[in-house]
């Protein structure tokens, strides 16, 4: 998969997927959409930050997390905190009975900042917090859970509990938190003001320059040799302990992997929507996370991109139009894409579009020789065909 | 967090809290058998399982509405009637969906997560529509209101002993099907060897449907009981889905016992704590206890010793 110039790879075909995703992001959509639906079309990009994450978790490594929305929220509420205190001046809170601390600490009747709100006056040790703090929660989480070799089901179950219990102490703590409203009225980043449609625009920018930032560091770390191993151990666990790897490492850093990108998505939310509350964070919209990974495709992190895309997008029309239909719409889907494709869209990208692409680069070939090797850029056999289902059933890490 | 308080003082508060708590640890041990059953034999996570007790919990509502409005006179005893028609209700929509969906994704087990976890979105939206989105409350019959004086400070309310009872009674009627019947020793053979088990012909696609059917029935008993002490909505199985599921873990996937056990010690814990924090910290401490212990003995409280 080495390329020898930048300009060679736009040219090959996985170079071009790239390139129509920017050119959606970058032309299309911003010229068609008005502020409003591009803001929330950011909104949904924030979510594809954590898709691609589970792509490299679950979908290469195998190892499901039903809790990113645990690390989302985490930088989420990093990012808003910062906001929050630049709009809790003394001069913005004076009503207040102890002006300069956030409003709804003082209607808790709280009168001074909690030591772990202090740090975040900072800008600088925001950024760090918002990758820093979820990258050390699921750290400590890996290390707990890989090297005592928990994994597969029992994995997921503890992941939503922990889930579970962020959300019942963010909204039980309503003093240090702002409880089941979240932390809201966020209005300036270091004076600038987030909430024009100007900022707004420049925002959604932002953010899909970090998408694709995130998505060259998936990139580079599937092809990688690391990547590579991740698939083994996702298919023959045992085989690749045997052969010398520290399996458990490789999966912490995974997962932190994850954890980070899903923190970066929550701050980049925060500041494109403007608040953060519980409700994005919890059980259910962790797992909803896992759908948008599991549409586009689990193996493919541009999948996931789309995948985020179309069910959030599909999510804002059916509750818009039928809100009836949209918990109906969404079990099927749930239901269709594990039944029925299991690798996503992408999946059957790759097997009803592609030989007709493989079609037409081969014309291409023969007229010019000069034209790139197309490189197939997943896994081509469904990873599922070659398992073996007692080993997988009855191995300690997959049960 | 016990300052201030007199030993004799705190004995009272732990009786008292250990009374209460055996309500949650009912609703534990009914939901959580189903699922002991489904998960553990089969490694199957049923995330729908909320939902199938809740459909028990309908089953009932209508049959004491139909008790109520055609057989007054009978209706003491409506009760038993609702228990075996939510069992036959839900054991048959769980035999369907093994059938359709469960029987394809047995060497997928993450993937039967996300499957269920649809079929629960689908089912909790049906009966927002069919019933309402309002909770449902069944009128309990005279003999089943009141309470026992244990002490001045204990009260027993017997709708609560009485699903105590039946939560005790279906797990004890379990063990027995599972340990002393042949379709258990069926059950047992398939899990520990497939191959070998289809080898000396047991039919092992059989045992699997009936195994889901069973675990789904149970949860509409669970639904039928749930009503006596509370009022069920359309979204209220979503509520105690994770807890159930840790309690299941907790015990040890394929132990009966372990489950019981889990359960009891989860609910106490929780109910004692409440006196002394707030619930939601209460909430928080019990569950952080238990993943705590979970990273330290993944395989849960009570696993069996098998070589794998």
């Amino acid at each position: 998969m080495k390329t020898s110039s930048p300009l060679k790879w736009f040219a090959s075909r996985e170079g071009l997927y790239y390139l129509g995703l920017a050119a959606l992001l970058v032309i299309i959509l911003p010229l068609i959409l008005d502020p409003f639906r591009l803001n929330m079309v950011g909104k949904y990009l924030t979510y594809a930050f954590v898709a691609i994450g589970l792509v490299m978790c679950w979908g290469k490594a195998g190892i499901l997390s039903l809790g990113q929305g645990v690390f989302f929220g985490l930088g989420g509420y990093c990012m808003a905190m910062f906001l929050k205190l630049e709009a809790s001046t003394p001069e913005a809170t004076a009503i207040q009975s102890t002006p300069g601390i956030p409003d709804f600490m003082d209607w808790n009747q709280l009168t001074e900042l909690p030591w772990f709100w202090e740090p975040f006056h900072s800008f600088s040790f925001t950024l760090l917090a918002v990758i820093g703090v979820p990258v050390l929660l699921a750290f400590v989480i890996g290390l707990a859970m890989f090297t005592r070799r928990v994994g597969g089901v029992y994995f997921a179950i503890i992941t939503q509990a922990i889930a579970a219990v962020l959300t019942i102490l963010i909204i039980g703590q309503q003093g240090f938190t702002g409880g089941v409203n979240g932390i809201t009225d966020l209005q300036t980043l270091k004076g600038w003001d987030i909430r024009t449609d100007e900022a707004r625009n420049i925002l959604y920018f932002v953010c899909v320059g970090m998408l694709f930032l995130v998505l060259f560091v998936a990139r580079f770390v599937q092809n990688s040799k690391l990547g590579r191993i991740l698939v083994a151990m996702n298919a023959q666990e045992t085989r690749v302990r045997f052969s010398g790897y520290d399996v458990a490492a490789f999966k912490i850093f995974v997962f932190c992997l994850a954890a980070a990108f899903a923190g970066v998505g929550g701050a980049m939310f925060t500041l494109i929507v403007g608040f953060m509350s519980p409700s994005f964070i919890g059980i259910v919209a962790s797992i909803e996370m896992v759908i948008f990974c599991a549409l586009g495709g689990r193996l493919s992190i541009l999948g996931a991109v789309y995948g985020a895309l179309l069910v959030n997008a599909a999510k804002s029309g059916f509750s818009e139009s039928f809100p009836e239909l949209w918990p109906f719409a969404m079990g099927a889907l749930f239901i269709g894409v594990v039944l029925a494709f299991p690798n996503g869209m992408a999946g059957l990208y790759q097997t009803y579009v592609m030989p007709l692409e493989d079609k037409i680069f081969r014309r291409n070939k023969a007229k010019a020789t000069a034209a790139p090797k197309p490189e197939a850029t997943r896994p081509t056999a469904d990873k599922t065909d070659d398992y073996d289902p007692i080993i997988d059933r009855y191995s300690p890490e997959k049960s | 967090m016990f300052d201030g308080y007199t030993s004799s003082e705190l004995m009272s508060i732990f009786a008292m809290q250990g009374f209460a708590g055996l309500s949650l640890f009912s609703v534990f041990v009914l939901m959580a058998l189903g699922l002991t059953i489904i998960f553990g034999q089969m490694g199957v996570i049923n995330m729908a399982h909320g939902e199938f007790m809740i459909l028990g919990a309908y089953t009932t509502y209508l049959t004491s509405g139909f008790f109520q409005s055609y057989l007054p006179g009978l209706f003491g005893g409506y009760f038993f009637i609702a228990m075996i028609l939510a069992f036959l209700v839900c054991a048959a929509l769980g035999a369907l969906v093994e059938w359709l969906m469960i029987r394809h994704l047995y060497h997928r087990p993450l993937d039967t997560l996300l499957a269920t976890w649809g079929l629960s979105l689908i089912m909790q939206q049906a009966y927002r529509s069919i019933f309402g989105a309002r909770e449902v409350g069944v009128d309990l019959p005279q003999w089943m209101l009141g309470a026992f004086n244990v002490t001045d400070l204990v009260q027993l309310p017997i709708n609560g002993l009485f699903v105590m009872i039946i939560a005790l009674s279906i797990a004890v009627g379990l063990y027995l099907l599972m340990y002393r019947s042949g379709y258990g020793r069926k059950v047992r053979a398939v899990v520990q060897n497939r191959p070998m088990a289809e080898a000396v012909g047991i039919n092992s696609a059989g045992i699997d449907r009936a195994t889901f059917a069973l675990g789904c029935g149970i949860a509409g008993v669970a639904g039928a009981a749930f009503t006596m002490i509370g009022s069920t909505g359309p979204s209220s199985g979503q509520a105690y889905i994770v807890d159930t599921f840790l309690v299941v873990v907790f015990g040890g996937a394929q132990s009966l016992i372990g489950t019981i056990v889990s359960a009891f010690g989860i609910s106490q814990a929780q109910s004692t704590m409440e006196f002394f924090l707030s619930g939601s910290m209460a909430k928080v401490l019990t569950l952080l206890v238990v993943i705590g212990i979970l990273m330290l003995r993944p395989e849960g409280l009570m696993a069996l010793k098998v070589r794998r």
